[in-house]
Parts: structure tokens; sequence; C-alpha cells
């Protein structure tokens, strides 16, 4: 065994591996190392998106990267004796992190490189495949790029599910001094964060992303719209930024460029048009459609606004070609989706797979269930303005009409499990009162009828006049959905109506079977 | 009005007046200089709301209209420390709303509120997108996953003790 010779140690600097404390972790392996006198060749990394498994701590041996997981810091030394620099054994061996089952099932493609390189690296970013997609956008000119990206059948993953071809060529084709292109990173839903794991783990996609956009459609300047609660990835994001000025990837393509702006704690903003308000430094206040953004968005300028991984989901595209993301998927949803499994699941974490996958594959076998180790009785997918799905609609393949046609959505792609435990009247108070919260006041249904869809459940559950008031509560919902100006007021019934449907027990007067004692 | 009529320091105004002209170049700067002027005195001074209007050129009702509109800016001064707890579904489902009643009772605390002691503010968060490792927190812009009621309790100590 040579001494000199260290293998690479990557840990993750996510802020979800962070959260659970890989700095630790990280600051325990040099500490080791220097007790023992070898330098340590330390990557900090973005995440697998095996969050159980964080922190991860993986290792460079001839055969592959071989993971130990969940570390603690004082798992550290023991770690070093097992010999853990040479991947051998220890009882926090996960052996070779490609061949996790968790990892080994998934079609990465948007996120083949998060967690393997260090987001800052741009050799790493160009060793990896990195640029490809930009540099045969090139080859095939602005015209040929919007045609591939068309083709590919790619669609908003930020929930509305447009074509993003469709997007590109109107916002190409329409006239003007001046075009943008804008990131929507404000991803606010509960159980969502691919957004944030690129931002932190694979920066510079993004970027490539935009740039591709830009030359598409003629923009010179791009805005990416970050939430203010993400600290970690504005920071990331923002140095990526930087390298990419100096390495010429910006600043050099008909001289696009990017600013990073941050938000201020509005939900609302995650709606574009609410989001391009915001960008202009104004009250965050839903626009009426149309005009399309496309035509006539930021500044009044023709834009093309896309999600964070829409945008990211395009160098790949290019590089290797639309059809070969198109033979990926399920009916209309062509390509792969980055699902995020979240709340009361045993294996949580970034699950990129192609559209079709069953609702219950995901929770129940890749997902392993709850982690409570209850039964699962309810799933809330899409964001906290997504459906909730019982068990015997566990069969519905996720993709976006298969969703709809459950009276339900994929949203942004996150899957929040609940046990048994759960009380569905109120998830659907919380739904209501999470819209009143976040309405931005421009329109009656949203802003007043959340108030009132409030009162309304208050009142079931105590006893008043119930029949009455669920059918009120129906007519509620159905004139939010039918009259609300956006998605917030629009969408705010399908989890107030799930519960209805599918867990209507919850909402008798006495107090619900499962209510856990304070 | 009476509170936007305050003296405002000529240091404070001259901040404000830097702050203004260094987002000159932007467009649509109001949010921007509103996060930097909070980011510099920790909240947004109602006495600066007519001196920022001023130094962007708009009317004091549309600074006021974006100073409200967004859960972010605060008009008071927030505590030592700022715990953003979050209260969002994939949280919710770990037992986050009981977690965070019972530490707030515990420890006199209310949401949106400071401490007596000014060590503490705690607010609601709507996702920390830590949502795998839930129930999740920023402490001072640090992620914190996986709480429980005894790490939430030594957050809330170490927060006081400094």
């Amino acid at each position: 065994m040579m001494k000199d010779i260290v293998s690479r140690i990557f840990i993750s600097a996510d802020a979800g591996a962070r959260a659970v404390g890989s700095d630790s972790v990280a600051r325990a392996v040099v500490d080791e190392a220097g007790r023992r006198g070898i330098a340590p060749a330390l990557v900090r990394t973005g995440s697998r998106g095996l969050y159980w498994l964080e922190p991860l701590v993986e290792v460079e041996t001839s055969a592959g990267r071989v993971g130990y997981g969940p570390v603690l810091a004082e798992d550290v030394p023991g770690l070093f004796m097992a010999g853990f620099l040479e991947g051998r054994s220890h009882p926090k061996s996960l052996g070779l992190v490609e061949k996790i089952p968790f990892l080994a099932s998934q079609h990465r493609i948007t996120f083949a490189r998060c967690g393997v390189i260090d987001p800052l690296s741009f050799a790493d970013y160009r060793a990896h495949g990195g640029l490809r997609g930009l540099e045969r956008a090139r080859a095939l000119g602005p015209a040929a790029t919007v045609e591939e990206v068309a083709r590919s059948g790619l669609r908003g993953r930020g929930g509305a599910g447009f074509p993003t071809g469709i997007k590109w060529r109107t916002a190409a084709g329409a006239s003007g001094e001046r075009k943008f292109i804008v990131c929507n990173a404000d991803e606010g839903d509960s159980g969502t964060y691919s957004d944030r794991m690129i931002m932190e783990g694979d920066p510079f996609a993004l970027i490539e992303g935009m740039v591709i956009a830009g030359f598409a459609v003629g923009a010179r300047q791009g805005y990416v719209y970050v939430r203010s609660e993400y600290p970690q990835a504005i920071a990331t994001l923002t140095g990526a930024v930087e390298i990419a000025r100096a390495e010429g990837l910006l600043g050099a393509i008909q001289g696009f460029d990017i600013e990073v702006r941050v938000g201020a704690g509005a939900y609302v903003c995650g709606e574009e048009t609410s989001l391009l308000e915001s960008l202009e430094g104004k009250r965050g206040e839903v626009r009426a459609k149309p005009p399309l953004p496309a035509l006539k968005g930021l500044f009044g300028c023709p834009t093309v606004i896309n999600n964070l991984i829409t945008l990211a989901s395009v160098p790949p595209i290019l590089a290797d070609g639309a059809d070969g993301y198109a033979a990926f998927g399920f009916g209309r949803s062509r390509g792969t989706i980055p699902i995020q499994l979240a709340g009361n699941i045993r294996f949580g974490g970034l699950y990129e797979a192609p559209f079709g996958v069953t609702l219950g594959a995901l929770v129940e076998e890749i997902g392993g269930g709850t982690v409570s180790g209850r039964p699962i009785r309810a799933v809330q997918v899409g964001g906290p303005l997504g459906a909730y799905f019982p068990p015997v609609l566990f069969d519905t393949p996720f993709d976006y009409e298969s969703f709809a046609g459950r009276a339900g959505l994929i949203g942004h792609g996150g899957v929040v499990v609940f046990d048994d435990t759960v009380d569905m009247a109120r998830q659907a108070r919380f739904a209501m009162e999470f819209c009143a919260h976040e309405s931005c006041g421009k329109c009656t249904p949203c802003r007043i009828g959340s108030r009132r869809g409030m009162d309304v459940i208050d009142r079931i559950l105590a006893g008043i006049e119930p029949a009455k008031n669920l059918a009120l509560l129906r007519e509620l919902c159905e004139t939010m959905r039918l009259g609300s100006l956006c998605a917030l007021g629009g969408f705010t019934p399908y989890p107030v109506e799930s519960a209805l449907d599918h867990f209507g027990e919850d909402f008798a007067a006495t107090p619900p079977r499962h209510e856990v004692a304070a | 009005m009476r509170d936007q009529m305050g003296e405002v320091p000529e240091r404070v105004r001259e901040r404000i007046g830097a702050i203004a002209r260094a987002h000159e170049g932007a467009e649509g700067p109001a949010l921007n200089v509103l996060r930097a002027v909070q980011e510099e005195f920790g909240h947004v001074p109602r006495e600066t709301v007519p001196v920022i209007a001023e130094a962007l050129n708009i009317t004091r009702a549309e600074l006021h209209g974006v100073l409200s509109f967004y859960h972010d800016l605060r008009q008071d001064p927030p505590g030592r420390h700022v715990l953003r707890l979050c209260r969002a579904e994939a949280c919710q489902a770990m037992g986050a709303a009981s977690l965070a009643e019972a530490a707030l009772r515990r420890h006199g605390l209310a949401w949106g509120e400071t401490s007596t002691d000014g060590a503490l503010s705690v607010e609601p968060a709507y996702c920390l997108g830590l949502c795998s490792c839930s129930p999740s927190a920023l402490f001072d812009d640090e992620p914190v996953g996986r709480l429980d009621a005894a790490s939430l309790d030594r957050l809330v100590s170490r927060a006081r003790a400094s």
C-alpha cells in the first residue's frame, strides 16, 4: 500500500446533507487524516439524492465509488481503521454507490452529474459531458435548436406541462428589441427540492441550458429568480455564474449573461406572471393572460420563462439528441422526470425515472413505505396544490395526463407520504389556510374564497349544519377552481376535494379516530 | 403615517443612497434595494421608507406596496438569531406541527415574535427544500434536518446563550 497515493473522498455539501451533519463528518475526515499523516483529497459534491443515507461518504476505488452511510462524525476514526480509503468493509458500508438499488434503477439524464462532481469545477463539468449540448446547438443554429427541443417532447417541469418547444418557438418568432430568458427557481412546493439540488450540485447545467435558450430565441439577458429560503443554492449558483463568465460560457454568445435575483418569501411568485412582476421590483401580483409572457413578458418584452429543471434538461437533450430523450416516457409525457420522495418515507430522495412508473411503486417499493413503519394512508402529489391520493389509486402512472384524469396533478414532481395518523380534514383546512396566507389578493375567488373555505371547514368540524356546509364547501371549491386568475386559487380545491372524496370520514364532527393526544 | 415621519440619521440616509446607487444599473431594482437595506440594518426601518422611495424615484405608496407584500421584509428588528421552522406538508407528515407547538410553549415563544431577551425570533417557513430530512429548519441560514424535541431545544438554548 502506497501511503502517498490517497483515494479521493467525496462528501456532499448540499443543504439537505448539511442539515443532517455532513459538514462535521467532513471536518472529522480531515482531522483524522491529519492525525494519520495523510493529506486527504476531499471533494465536496452536491447530493446524489439518497437522503436517508446522508451524510454519505464516498471513496474512489479501482472498481468505482464505494459508499458509507449514514456516517456520523464519531464513525470516522473507525472508518479509517477499517480501511475505507481502500473501499474495505465497515458496518456502514453500502458497496458500490452506483449499485445501490435506489440509484441503479434510475435513468439519470438531468441529474447525471449531481452528487458526482464538484459543483464549482468547470473542468469537472466539461469532463462529465458538460457543454456538448451547447456545441451541438451552435452547430444546428437557432431555429433547428428550437425544433430539436420541440421534437424531444419536453414539457414544463414546473407543473403546467406546457410544451417547451412551442414556448420557445413563440418567443423566437416574436419581434422585439430585447428578449429575456427567465428561470423560475422559486421552488415553493412542499416535498420538492430538485431545483435546489441542481443549483447546489450541478449549477453549470442550468447556466448551459439558459445559454442554449438565449441562443435559440435571440435573447441576450437571463435572470434566475431563486427563493430566499435557499441561501446555499443562491451562493453556489452566484459563484457558478462568475466562473461561467470567466470561462467564456457567459458573455460570449450574443453577449448572453445571467443575473441571479432573490425572492422574498412569497409562494405565489412561483406563478410565472407573478414572478415577472417581482423581477420588475413590484408586488408579486398575478397578471391576466393573454398576453402570453412569450410575447409580452419581462419589462413588456418577449420572454421565455421556464422552470429550472426544464432548462437543465435541455443540454443533455441537445447533446444526445431529441429522439433518445423522447424514447423514454409514457403517453404524451416524454423523457424523464426527477421525482422527489418526501415526508414520512423510509427511503426519501430524488428518483429520476421515465414517466409512467406507478405511484404505488414509487412510495411502497422504491420509497420503502413509511419511516414510522405504519401503513400509508395518503400521498400528496404535486405540492400544496396537489391532490391527496389514497392507496386505492396507487396504480396511477406518474405522468401529466394520468394524474389529471384522476383529479390530481404531478406538479413539480413532489411526493409527500403520510401514515395513518394523518387527519385529512386538518390537511384540507391547511390547504385553504395556505392559500389565504399566500394569496396575492388580486382576484376574489382566491383572496376571499380561501378564508371562507377555512371558516366552512371549521363549521363542519364543529358539527354546525354539516350537510349544508359540506355542500357549500364543494360549491366554493368549484368557484375557486373556475374563477381564480392563477393556479394558487384555481388548484387549492385539489387537496380539499380529494380529502373530501377519499377521506370523507375525517370530516365528521367528532374528533377523528387517529387524533394524537397533544 | 406618524411613524414614517421620524428623523433619519444622516449616516443611514447616506447608506441608503449608496445602496440605491449600487443598484442603479439594474432594471426594476426596488425589491433588490429593500433586501439590501434589510441585510444592512436587519430590517427596513419605517422612517426610511420615504428616503428609499425618493432614492428609487417611486412613490411612498408604491414602495409600501412592495414592502408589505413580501413575507421576508420586516419593519421591526429581529432577534440576534432567527429560527425559521418549516410548517409545510412534508414536515407536517413527520410531526412538525406538534413538535413546534410544544417547543414554542416550553420556551415561551410565539410564531413571528422575538423572545423578550432579544435572542431569538421564530418564523414560520413554508418549505425549505429539505423535505427528505423532515422536520427541518433554518437557523441563521444554516440548514437543520431530522429535528426532534431534543435537537430543537438545543437550538433554542444555543440562541439564548449567544
